[in-house]
């Protein structure tokens, strides 16, 4: 394997690996929010002691991931510089830009607040404690903004000038900050860390429910994580997905015509459900055709002609185009999972009778790992969809990486990240494991009235 | 415009010294001033609340360096590689140490933690030690501004130096004997009873160490790289700094005789100050000096970003920094005084 394949390989993976932390902890700020303010607008004693309890126990849980989710972030801005310094010299003073503000507005908030959320509950009045919770969510979710911003302007670059050294400069910092691209991706990114952090929460209830432990608590878990579960997915697929793929069928049309797997330009294209793509022959093995959809889906008819990968030449197509393509399918697939079992769910609770449902309760359990398999997928798309390009149109991903940096210290350090992060998800598993089954029920063990720290 | 934001990188590296600074040195003297349980506990609570946004300083600095001198970024961080990447896995090391410790109450778990925590707070404080060392030696610049330094040659300097050399190597002590002084001082002015007294004998005998260390790496700088002293000559008011750093060991000195921790603590963070200040002005207008023959130095015109993005940035960067300070001010306020001897009274 050559430096660059490298340099790919080890961005991608510390990239993916670190994303699984966030996507909860910023879908999780929001729903301990929920319990937190049921807790504080409750004048019922005994309901207000129960969502405390509740948030106090996902506050645990989200202590562990942030953690996890810190340490694996600071790899992603130091590897800018250390492995892609020509786009870090190129790019820098744009990019630079809102990934300083992330720092500065998000995890200076962050790191206090949830350092007060976590050790303050005694000592802050139940009002301030419910605003440090507030402002950990605020925090989580500009930080999710700031590196989406980062991530369009890369997809969709706006607001620049590009000098004759080759580096680019800010010209308008709001068109960067206000960069539609990133809104959309904003919106439909955030929807899918709520559908995570609800299938997580659903899970722990459904456990509860059919372990027939924690009293109340698996039902509070069960009715919070389908309410929003149900809610996030809608909003995942209407209107922020379709809103983001038009945007991209408009703005990246090689993306879009790879992802479906269309080679040649069509008048009423048509979706493949599934399939397998045939780069050599530039057909689609075994496919499942939904005729015509796809025009309809861009463009609001079914006769649009849409265009194919044919009509761009070779060295504009997205390379590792099969990946892409099951990448798609694979996040489009879950999606539309997590939408039917979500809404036979919320179904079942409305008419009171989701607890005695055990079949749905099984579903519900088991199906908490698939939102991490439809983000990590949804990601690779996007990344994936905007090859061969870092800065679609303008800098080719070959031409990034640091040209000092050889393949032998790249596998070094791979190697080196690939370990640390199998001692990491170890350490996960047991904590979150032992949490869980520690339950909310039993008195604090030694271990849990030492909180986060000591 | 790029002098001021030269300096801005310069404070925000200098609060992340002097901030993580006490926790990295808590870290360092954590086996042996914190004994029993209680004691090891009572330490990491010190610290508990305030690590992670003190760690924050780091990322909001390399943060601002991108955007403010993405040259320079590009440059030192690829060529630094290995040690950079060590670095990184060292401060996920210390990271889950010192927050999950406590998780379990099984001996064996926390003896684990124990032991991890001071070795990634050691070898990180000889790192950034040995890494400030390595700018203001300078390093290997080519023709097309990068480099890639090994991380060791045959340990001088000179035109091909690596990471590693008798000037670096002592940076990093210099570094381990002032962080472990300054964290011994933060943990005599948070903790209470045998670990408050164990900390402050310590931090008596470390003085001496760092005191002497210090009078040997600031004539060593003006060895490893003689142009350190232009600014000095050009502008004589500059010699004020040293100063500093000496009335800032001395009053050190008095202050630890004192029955209040507070001026003792605050001398050493004068200190760690004034010597980050010392060095960067010893650098300025240069961001990374070369060694080598083909190259010359990394400057600040050459790597400073478009004057519309600094602009921009100077607004922002006022605001939230002042967010910033006001967040540390609710923090450090509610969790002042000594830390309480038993777990519970902290939090919940």
């Amino acid at each position: 394997m050559n430096a660059l394949t490298l340099h790919r390989i080890q961005f991608g993976f510390t990239i993916t690996y670190h994303y699984l932390f966030p996507q909860l902890t910023m879908g999780l700020a929001l729903l301990i929010v929920v319990l937190k303010t049921v807790a504080l607008r409750s004048r019922d004693a005994e309901k207000q002691a129960k969502y405390d309890v509740a948030a106090r126990f996902w506050a645990k849980i989200f202590a562990i991931n942030f953690l996890l989710g810190v340490v694996t972030g600071i790899p992603m801005e130091f590897q800018f510089g250390t492995n892609w310094s020509e786009f870090s010299r190129r790019t820098g003073g744009v990019i630079g830009m809102p990934l300083a503000m992330e720092g500065i507005f998000s995890f200076f908030l962050e790191s206090a607040f949830l350092g007060l959320f976590l050790f303050g509950e005694k000592r802050l009045s139940r009002g301030f404690h419910w605003l440090s919770a507030v402002l950990v969510f605020v925090g989580s979710w500009i930080s999710g903004f700031f590196i989406i911003v980062t991530n369009a302007w890369m997809q969709h670059p706006v607001g620049y000038t590009l000098l004759p050294n080759g580096v680019f400069e800010v010209s308008s910092f709001t068109q960067l900050l206000f960069n539609p691209w990133a809104w959309l991706e904003y919106a439909h990114n955030m929807c899918a860390a709520v559908v995570t952090a609800s299938f997580v929460m659903a899970a722990v209830g459904a456990l509860y429910v059919l372990q027939r432990r924690e009293g109340s608590y698996g039902h509070i878990f069960l009715k919070l994580g389908v309410i929003a579960g149900i809610v996030s997915c809608v909003l995942q697929v209407f209107p922020t997905g379709d809103l983001h793929g038009k945007y991209m069928a408009k703005n990246q049309p090689t993306a879009i015509a790879a992802m479906e797997g269309l080679f040649h330009t069509e008048k009423g294209a048509g979706i493949i459900v599934m399939g397998q793509p045939d780069y050599e022959t530039q057909t689609i093995d075994n496919p499942l055709r939904v005729n015509k959809v796809l025009s309809f889906l861009i463009y609001g008819t079914t006769s649009a002609e849409v265009e194919g990968l044919d009509h761009f030449p070779r060295d504009q197509w997205p390379s590792t185009l099969a990946l892409l393509f099951y990448s798609y399918h694979i996040m489009v697939g879950l999606g539309t999972w997590f939408g039917l079992l979500m809404a036979v769910a919320a179904f079942y609770l409305w008419r009171g009778k989701l607890e005695s449902a055990r079949w749905i309760l099984w579903c519900l359990l088991l199906s908490w790992p698939l939102p991490y398999v439809a983000t990590t997928a949804g990601w690779m798309t996007a990344e994936i969809g905007r090859q061969p390009w870092l800065v679609f149109g303008l800098v080719r991903t070959s031409t990034g990486a640091s040209s000092h940096v050889g393949a032998g210290n790249s596998l070094f350090t791979l190697l080196g990240f690939l370990g640390m992060y199998t001692l990491l998800s170890l350490l996960w598993i047991i904590l979150v494991y032992k949490h869980i089954e520690h339950g909310l029920s039993a008195p604090d063990s030694a271990a849990h009235t030492q909180s986060l720290t000591a | 415009m790029a002098t001021l934001w030269f300096w801005i990188v310069a404070v925000m590296l200098t609060a992340y010294v002097v901030l993580d600074g006490f926790d990295l040195g808590v870290g360092i003297v954590y086996l042996f001033v914190a004994r029993t349980e209680a004691e090891r506990g009572q330490a990491l609570r010190s610290i508990g609340p305030v690590w992670d946004g003190n760690e924050v300083w780091l990322l909001a600095a390399g943060g601002t360096l991108f955007f403010a001198f993405p040259m320079l970024y590009a440059s030192a961080f690829s060529g630094f590689y290995l040690p950079l990447m060590m670095v990184l896995w060292l401060l996920m090391l210390r990271g889950i140490s010192v927050e999950l410790r406590g998780r379990s109450a099984d001996p064996l778990w926390r003896t684990f933690f124990d032991g991890l925590f001071s070795f990634s707070s050691v070898l990180l404080t000889i790192f950034f030690g040995a890494a400030l060392g390595n700018v203001v030696r300078g390093v290997p610049i080519g023709a097309d501004g990068y480099f890639f330094l090994p991380l060791w040659t045959n340990w001088r300097t000179g035109p091909n130096p690596g990471i590693l050399d008798w000037y670096t190597v002592l940076g990093g002590v210099l570094a381990l004997a002032a962080l472990s002084l300054h964290g011994a001082l933060y943990l005599a002015l948070k903790t209470e009873g045998d670990l408050e007294r164990r900390a402050l004998t310590f931090a008596r005998r470390i003085w001496l160490a760092a005191v002497a260390l210090t009078a040997i790496g600031i004539p060593a700088t003006v060895l490893a790289r003689p142009a350190s002293l232009n600014n000095y000559k050009g502008h004589p008011v500059s010699f004020l700094v040293p100063l500093a750093v000496i009335a800032s060991v001395v009053t050190m000195r008095w202050a630890m005789s004192r029955t209040s921790r507070l001026p003792a603590f605050l001398a050493s963070c004068a200190y760690l100050a004034s010597m980050m200040v010392g060095a960067v002005t010893g650098l300025y207008p240069v961001l990374l000096p070369s060694v080598g023959t083909q190259g010359r130095d990394l400057t600040l015109a050459e790597a400073i970003s478009s004057p519309h993005t600094l602009r921009v940035g100077l607004i922002w960067w006022c605001v939230g920094t002042s967010l910033a300070l006001f967040y540390f001010g609710v923090v450090y306020w509610l969790f002042r005084g000594k830390v309480p001897v038993d777990a519970d009274g902290y939090g919940h």
